[in-house]
């Protein structure tokens, strides 16, 4: 008997369960029996952004549910490829050989959109006494092969030792590639070794915590717990700070676009939300999320 | 008389010493978790509140509660324990009353065994590819469910064997001495005085659903979805989901400038909750057993 | 003198398989009836069947996936060299040494921390405690394996980190000796549950006998019983490995993720299961990367195949006896 009881109590429970998952998004306060969904999948410097702008987007057009992933650009460039995303974030252009890969997939080339930019700032724990830094020691202090491990070597003396603590990304981050791409060399490599942190706040909490460490990020996750570094191309040039202004007129070497890709001509639900990122509203968003908004025309 | 000479005592307090060292063992497992559970819901006090638990994440979700990770949560677990455990208890039926010994049934347990054992990565790995990929599902709690499923699937044959293997074969000798069939065995005898082990493995399955955040990562898990608050039926099973582990991951290594206790927060409810089942679990055993007439 | 019959040693009960049932007379049920529990008896086989199928799915599709690159790979340098750059634009090379030597580092100094406290817990437990503090154990110990890994991720991310930068002195909390402890509280209550069952399998002449001597307990401890179980409790110590081998978030979170061979357990690391879960999703299906990382998951899997096979075959050994 009691056997009998569990069982049917527990098919019941299923059956209400599924009967349940089978009224798609129904019962929305707003009463719109059907909310479509765009898959928003991709880099994680973004992807806070895209949060905002998907909670954002709600109260404009509740029919609409953005749903937003992380994982790095090179997830949504993947699942762009594969067609599991609408649309797909990444803070780095599209390499030849994967719009080629998309465009063997969906018959035509992916569509691109600049959505803002993104100042790539380089951190350092507080107590550190150096305050600029160039493009060339990065490059030495970064990448395989180069001869920077130590403070000393950037003129910086540390009281807990000399030891250059790199910090970095993993590498399925756009943030890694377009390091990679700038300061490393494009056809160089890492030096192994560094702590290759899972996401961009990550690296500024580590950062903070670590008095040896050095670590890049996208400026929108700096804390008050970090040191910002003024960045020049060359060693001996006078650096420059990453903010608006200096992403915009390029002054500041290290800052990059950040775009949106869809696999060809988006549907008009799509498009709408596109359109709407770029508007006034949209953009004062990217300001308030601490990304650098496109200039105004 | 019996004196004590100092042998004896050596022996004694030889045999106290072992005592306070292996109990000091045993200790040292006891307190982290004490430890480790004052010090989350020490952390995470300023935020938890009813309110917490049926509002949604807002303002990047800096504030606000986790209403949609939360029922994310159920409906993963509730909808691969509805796969997982009714097959599971049959495929341990069939292995351990129906199946003969045989090197068949010999391959079989040994994979069972071996499943138990896989990592939780290669479960996402098969998930990814097999449910996501190759049979179209895409990313929906339906591939996120059935991977769950798949997972705890060994686990709940394992412990549901044990549960029937406990059950003496004088009783099932009972039944056939009258004329029963299997089944009727099974059903009338077996199952019914089984059913505190295997309900116990079923149970503490949840809690395991409820914590893994590697297989639901790739198959059906999402950073941020809105959905309507205090609605149990907001998810369609074709729809990715906020999940609770998942959640935690996502505060504590993407959200900036969150509050402090955020994280500990939703690291209290999760564990609350799998805590409060193993427990549920616990209870329902120790009840079961006392009734049990052998 | 009379011969005196020496009893033949009761043959073990038959498995209730093995006992086949009578079948039941067709005159006395119903055709409906036996119908029907045909169809469930079909449905078991079913469900039997089915669960070996998703176990083989697993093994092939891994396989199947991973299988592809190993021609194109040279297996030596793939397990050997250190240099894993899976997405050099320049020459991507595929060095998992590295890999596995974090796995290996944070899987032993764990091991070296739960194996004593796991086999002393198990120890007192089964020998030295009173029912009621039996009960309250054991329950304290099913809670510590409850807890989520993505929440001991967390602990040792945030708690652990500052606890052994502080007490330590050193720059970077997140490396071996963090993972490890988590690990370790992590494999300690299979180590204990499993132990503890050894332990209680030894025969109680084994103590009757010793006590007839006697021994004190602890004597009885470690020169009778320890011996006696030791097959469970290596037993167990191989599924505490197997469980720590495998774990992913845990481990993501707390080894400060580094291709690098450590020198002290200070150190940060990588390990193999992190390595699939941090680049699973950016592979494109199909690419040299996606097939790489299959291979790395076929590895894992093979590693816990033996481990957890040994302690299978192990622990059937005792049951035998």
């Amino acid at each position: 008997m009691k056997t009998k009881f569990i069982l049917t109590s527990l098919t019941l429970a299923a059956a209400v369960a599924f009967t349940g998952c089978g009224k798609k998004g129904d019962g929305n306060a707003e009463g719109s029996a059907k909310a479509t969904s765009i898959q928003n999948i991709g880099s994680d410097t973004m992807v806070n952004l895209a949060q905002a702008w998907a909670e954002a987007y709600h109260k404009v057009d509740p029919t609409v549910s953005v749903e937003v992933s992380g994982g790095g650009s090179g997830i949504g460039v993947a699942a762009l490829i594969n067609g599991t995303a609408e649309i797909a974030n990444s803070s780095r252009a599209l390499e030849p050989e994967e719009i080629e890969k998309a465009k063997a997939k969906h018959g035509h080339d992916p569509k691109e959109y600049l959505v803002g930019y993104d100042a790539l700032a380089i951190y350092v724990h507080p107590s550190n006494p150096i305050t600029e830094i160039s493009v060339e020691e990065l490059s030495e202090i970064y990448r395989e092969g180069g001869k920077i491990d130590k403070w000393s070597q950037v003129g910086a003396t540390l009281p807990g030792g000399d030891e250059i603590i790199r910090v970095s990304r993993q590498n399925n981050s756009g943030t890694y590639h377009y390091f990679r791409e700038t300061v490393v060399g494009k056809k160089a490599d890492f030096k192994l070794g560094s702590r290759d942190m899972n996401g961009s706040k990550d690296v500024v909490e580590l950062v903070s915590r670590t008095p040896n460490a050095i670590g890049y990020s996208g400026l929108g996750y700096r804390t008050d717990k970090v040191k910002v570094l003024k960045v020049s191309k060359k060693k001996g040039d006078k650096g420059v700070e990453p903010s608006i202004p200096t992403t915009w007129d390029k002054t500041y070497p290290i800052s990059r676009p950040m775009f949106m890709y869809t696999p060809g001509q988006p549907p008009a639900h799509v498009q709408k939300y596109l359109d709407w990122l770029l508007t006034a509203d949209g953009q004062k968003i990217v300001e308030e999320s601490g990304y650098v908004p496109l200039p105004k025309k | 008389m019996f004196v004590e000479t100092p042998f004896v005592r050596k022996k004694h307090r030889r045999e106290i010493l072992a005592k306070c060292v292996f109990g000091a063992m045993a200790l040292a497992m006891v307190i982290p978790l004490v430890l480790i559970i004052g010090y989350l819901v020490f952390k995470a006090a300023p935020l938890l509140s009813w309110d917490f638990l049926t509002s949604n994440p807002t303002n990047g979700m800096r504030k606000g509660g986790i209403w949609s990770a939360l029922l994310g949560t159920i409906y993963l677990v509730v909808i691969s324990l509805c796969i997982s455990a009714p097959i599971g208890v049959l495929a341990a039926v069939y292995l351990n009353e129906y199946a003969r010994e045989n090197w068949f049934t010999r391959i079989v347990n040994l994979a069972v065994v071996n499943l138990a054992g896989v990592p939780s990565i290669v479960h996402a790995l098969f998930g990814l590819g097999a449910f996501v990929l190759f049979a179209g599902m895409g990313r929906s709690i339906l591939a996120a469910s059935l991977t769950l499923a798949i997972m705890t699937m060994p686990v709940i044959i394992a412990s549901t064997r044990e549960a029937l293997a406990s059950v003496p074969v004088s009783f099932r000798e009972a039944c056939w001495n009258v004329g029963a069939s299997r089944w009727q065995t099974i059903k009338a005898v077996v199952l019914p005085n089984s059913i505190s082990g295997i309900l116990t493995g079923v149970i503490l399955q949840v809690s395991r659903t409820a914590g893994e955040t590697a297989p639901i990562m790739f198959t059906g898990a999402v950073f941020y979805r809105n959905i309507a608050e205090g609605n149990l039926f907001a998810y369609g099973i074709k729809d990715q989901c906020m999940a609770l582990s998942m959640h935690l991951y996502t505060v504590t290594t993407q959200v900036t400038n969150a509050p402090d206790a955020l994280p500990y927060a939703i690291a209290v409810v999760l564990l609350g909750t799998v805590l409060l089942v193993n427990a549920t679990a616990i209870v329902f055993r120790v009840y079961l057993r006392s009734r049990k007439k052998w | 003198m009379p011969v005196i019959e020496i009893e033949k040693p009761l043959a073990p009960a038959p498995t209730p398989a093995a006992i086949v049932a009578p079948k039941a007379r067709r005159s006395q049920r119903s055709g409906a009836a036996v119908f029907g529990e045909k169809c469930i008896e079909a449905l078991i086989r079913l469900c039997g069947i089915s669960a070996i199928i998703f176990v083989f799915a697993i093994f092939f599709f891994v396989f199947r996936e991973g299988a592809p690159i190993v021609s194109k790979l040279d297996l030596g340098k793939f397990l050997f060299t250190t240099t894993w750059y899976p997405t050099s634009l320049g020459v991507p090379r595929y060095g998992v040494g590295a890999l596995i030597v974090g796995t290996f580092s944070v899987t032993v100094l764990a091991m070296a921390i739960a194996v004593p406290f796991g086999l002393g817990a198990a120890i007192f437990v089964s020998e030295f405690c009173s029912k009621k503090t039996k009960e309250a154990l054991k329950i304290t110990i099913e809670l510590l394996a409850a807890i989520p890994s993505v929440v001991w991720g967390f602990i040792g991310l945030t708690v652990m980190n500052v606890v052994i930068q502080k007490v330590f002195n050193v720059q970077v909390g997140l490396n071996v000796l963090n993972a490890a402890l988590l690990l370790a509280l992590m494999s300690v209550p299979i180590m204990v549950s499993i132990g503890e069952d050894a332990l209680k399998a030894v025969p109680d002449s084994y103590r009757e006998a010793g006590i007839a001597l006697g021994c004190t307990r602890w004597q009885l401890i470690w020169r009778v019983l320890v011996p006696a179980a030791k097959n469970g409790l290596l037993a167990a110590v191989l599924l505490g490995v197997g469980r720590a081998v495998g774990e992913t978030m845990a481990v993501l979170m707390a080894t400060g993720h580094s291709v690098n061979i450590p020198h002290s357990i200070f150190d940060s690391v990588r390990t193999l299961t992190a390595t699939i879960a941090a680049e699973l999703g950016e592979t494109a299906e199909g690419s040299d990367h996606y097939r790489v990382l299959f291979l790395i998951g076929i590895l894992l899997f093979t590693i816990t195949f033996i481990v957890n096979l040994t302690a299978d075959l192990i622990v059937k050994g005792i049951r035998k006896k």
